[in-house]
């Protein structure tokens, strides 16, 4: 029906490397006035470079880009605003010691002909700009004392009233609540009404079809689908987006895979009811010894804060935990290692050191196991040097400052820290984040082997393959709540992406 | 065969060479300092170079040492004590205030047998770090402002202890640590080198200058290893608060007064002791070693300056001028070390 309409965004033919790794490769893409246009894909599929084209942030790629049909070359997202393209980046990026009015005007607020700010001017603009996006909340109030949500939407309405024609939101909706999910598909379709057009970037697919008019599939840096979402399925981009056979480099987890008969051995963590103001709500589950537990879902939905609930680092709103049978509450991450609690962050950078050497990281956590005063450094030194060796860290040399260690040794040497006395309950976030194929392996191999030594381990994960190349049973979370379990049935990527 | 084995070897260690002399620049340039300055100043002047000046310099340096011990911990970890000086006045005043004074020192005191008076002043500063130590780790007031705020409250305790007046008489064996010598040796110097050899020891040896260093390090890491920070970097204000007051008791002793005001200038002599020395500004890297080069560093200037002939005006500023250097190349070094690593 737009086709007959000439696009007011053309790119044809986009070619864009980071350091030799293609992010995409022969990407064409057309954007019409009044229209929403949502954009789908798994982690690295390329949608946000795509969209960081566009955008202005990436200048450098090759292939032609159009707007109404003039070749143009931004050099700044300073260029791209001009020309009336705004995105809202996935993270907030608001000014929370400021006032409400002072965001929505943030950069450009009303003055008067000395150079003064007009606050009364602001604020009642402000307050009719989001009174229009269905926002009641004082325009005067300080950003930061708002709800996540509340702060998501009002830095939405800035881009939103800021009268682009081109708008790009990358995951608009993950911190937000239903209604007031509601209330952003409302404005979009206001928008869309005057012309503006938007594009969607989203991992929940209901939400795609619910309120776009054309979806794309990305993968692998491709474009592999575009079709009107009147006519698609949840279950058709899904399998647009992971593929069937050939094009992923590894086992692709699209056949369905069995898992396992839960076990009977004893239950080494409890969780009841944990709650943590909008990011976790009525969390319960347990965790047994020998068994590997997935937690599967998307960035944003909660992973980072339950991960770090258990491991003492975040107090929780509400809910008990019980660690072997004892009711904890941890007031320090050092009270959650001594019940037995042990934790790998995503980020390596915030659990290792890195101007130190191999064996002082790996000995780190068990300094009081081994030494009550005095330190022993040839005990530290044997004690690393067998994990080295067990875990095949390369080069084997304790004595090397940890940061001249690749990236997958340095996630071996993470899970080094605390394996000599191992924990009874260990956490993993991300294990196989931007590690190579090789260092992957290892890792799953290390996390089966503790696995069988009777280790509870549970494995939080935003990509599908991680949770499923590990886990005996699979929970999924999905805006801060727990809503499917797998166990003892089969299970595939596509069923997880369903569930998410 | 043998050539074709060591040619790589031989190879590898001549790159090692320059990022190692690099990752080792906040060591070196202290010493290289320490040198010039000790050069210059024995060609200078004739009588800069003999032993009796190492003698009055090492007496000069002694009560900075005694109270840099304890800010060494405090910077290693990335924070900062402002409240030394003033920790180190009021626990001298506090020593006074509970000995017997003469009848012509004007104070409403609380004479004390020695040793009870020595207690009472140790577990006032302890005291007062503790406050530090609660502000910091539990409140969350930066230590830069916590102990801002300590060091006007620790001079407001000076203030109503000595009430403008001042006070000669500590007890007995406070002077003869402070003021008395042992063949030849000032006392004061003894206690300054057991004490910074104490400190080396505890920051090498222990698990918890282990635990002070990774803290200073990497924080979050330390927190994701499963270490109580919050324990960790309260010890160190309160071994910080300790050693100021062991300084000021001997400082008293020394001076053979205790009066308001009396250990200004250590704050900042202390400070540059630690930072002239090497100690990263941001934690983790350098140690007493370091602070014992960056004491002779100041001391020699400081001694030197009085031994040419130069306006004694000037001697502020270049002081200041020699801080801002060590400054410099303290950040430079972080900068070069962080590259190597990489």
């Amino acid at each position: 029906m737009r086709e007959d309409r000439s696009p007011i965004l053309e790119l044809q033919g986009i070619t864009k490397s980071f350091g030799g790794v293609e992010a995409l490769r022969g990407v064409d893409f057309a954007l019409h006035a009044s229209e929403i246009h949502g954009l789908v894909g798994e982690n690295g599929a390329g949608k946000s470079t795509l969209m960081k084209i566009i955008a202005g942030v990436h200048t450098e790629f090759s292939g032609r880009f159009l707007i109404d049909g003039q070749e143009t070359h931004f050099r700044s997202a300073r260029d791209a605003h001009a020309a009336g393209i705004a995105m809202v980046h996935q993270e907030l990026s608001v000014a929370p010691d400021l006032t409400v009015a002072e965001n929505v005007f943030l950069g450009n607020q009303p003055t008067n002909r000395l150079g003064l700010v007009q606050w009364r001017r602001m604020a009642r603009e402000a307050g009719d700009q989001l009174a229009r996006f269905g926002i009641d909340v004082d325009p005067m109030s300080r950003l930061g004392d708002l709800p996540i949500g509340l702060q998501q939407l009002i830095e939405i309405a800035r881009v939103l009233f800021s009268g682009a024609r081109i708008v790009i939101l990358d995951e608009p909706t993950s911190a937000l609540s239903p209604p007031e999910v509601e209330r952003l598909f409302a404005t979009l379709r206001r928008l869309r009404e005057q012309g503006t057009a938007i594009v969607f970037i989203s991992h929940f697919i209901e939400d795609i079809l619910r309120v776009s008019d054309t979806v794309t599939v990305f993968r692998n840096g491709r474009k592999v689908a575009e079709t009107a979402s009147a006519v698609t399925s949840k279950g058709a981009l899904i399998e647009a987006m992971i593929g069937r056979g050939g094009e992923a480099l590894e086992h692709s987890y699209s056949d369905d895979l069995m898992l396992p008969q839960p076990s009977g051995s004893p239950v080494i963590l409890k969780v009841d009811q944990l709650s943590l103001a909008r990011s976790l709500k009525d969390i319960s589950f347990e965790a047994r010894a020998g068994e590997v537990l997935g937690i599967y879902g998307f960035m944003g939905c909660g992973q980072q804060e339950l991960s770090r609930i258990l491991f003492g680092k975040l107090k929780p709103d509400g809910g008990t935990l019980v660690v072997d049978g004892k009711p904890k509450t941890f007031a320090s991450t050092a009270a959650a290692r001594r019940a037995g609690v042990a934790l790998v962050p995503e980020s390596r950078r915030d659990m290792l050191f890195h101007q130190e050497p191999v064996y002082k990281n790996i000995s780190i956590s068990i300094l009081d196991r081994i030494s009550t005063l005095l330190l022993k450094p040839a005990q530290e030194r044997d004690i690393a040097k067998h994990q080295v060796e067990q875990l095949q860290i390369r080069p084997p040399v304790v004595g090397l400052d940890l940061g001249m260690l690749s990236g997958g040794n340095q996630q071996k040497v993470a899970l080094a820290k605390w394996l000599t006395y191992p924990p009874k309950l260990l956490v993993l976030c991300e294990p196989t984040r931007g590690i190579d194929v090789g260092a992957k392996n290892d890792v799953i191999n290390i996390v089966r082997d503790l696995r069988a030594r009777g280790l509870a381990i549970i494995v939080l994960s935003t990509e599908p393959e991680t949770v499923l190349s590990l886990a005996d049973r699979i929970l999924v979370l999905k805006r801060g709540a727990l809503v499917r379990e797998f166990k003892n049935e089969p299970v595939s990527k596509d069923r997880l992406l369903e569930a998410a | 065969m043998a050539s074709s084995d060591t040619a790589p070897a031989a190879g590898q260690r001549a790159r090692g060479l320059a990022p190692f002399l690099r990752s080792q620049m906040r060591n070196i340039a202290p010493f290289l300092t320490l040198i010039f300055l000790s050069g210059f100043f024995a060609l200078a002047s004739p009588s800069f170079a003999t032993l009796d000046n190492l003698g009055n310099i090492l007496t000069q340096v002694s009560v900075t040492g005694v109270i840099a011990v304890g800010l060494t911990f405090v910077i290693l970890c990335a924070e900062i004590d402002l409240s030394i000086a003033s920790i180190a006045n009021v626990t001298g005043i506090a020593v006074a205030y509970f000995t017997l004074q003469e009848s012509y020192v004007n104070i409403p005191n609380i004479p004390l047998p020695g040793i009870a008076a020595i207690l009472l002043a140790i577990l006032l500063c302890a005291a007062l770090g503790l406050v530090n130590a609660l502000g910091l780790t539990m409140i969350g007031i930066p230590s830069f402002i916590m102990t801002l705020a300590m060091m006007q409250i620790a001079a407001g305790i000076s203030a109503l202890l000595v009430r403008g007046q001042i006070a000669y008489k500590v007890p007995d064996i406070i002077t003869t640590l402070g003021s008395g010598s042992i063949g030849g040796i000032p006392w004061i110097v003894i206690v300054a080198a057991i004490m910074l050899l104490l400190g080396h020891l505890v920051l090498t040896y222990t698990r918890f200058g282990r635990y002070v260093y990774m803290v200073g390090g990497n924080r979050e890491a330390a927190e994701y290893s499963g270490l109580n920070v919050k324990l960790i970097l309260g010890a160190v204000m309160v071994i910080s608060a300790v050693c100021s007051g062991i300084g000021g008791m001997l400082g008293v002793a020394h001076f053979g007064s205790a009066q308001q005001n009396e250990f200004d200038t250590y704050l900042l002599d202390s400070i540059a002791a630690v930072v002239v020395g090497g100690t990263s500004l941001f934690g983790g890297r350098g140690g007493i070693g370091n602070t014992i080069v960056g004491l002779f560093v100041l001391g020699v200037l400081n001694n030197g300056l009085d031994h040419v002939n130069i306006d004694s005006f000037l001697k502020i500023l270049i002081r200041g001028l020699i801080l801002l250097a060590a400054l410099v190349i303290n950040v430079y070094a972080q900068r070069l070390r962080e590259k190597a690593v990489e």
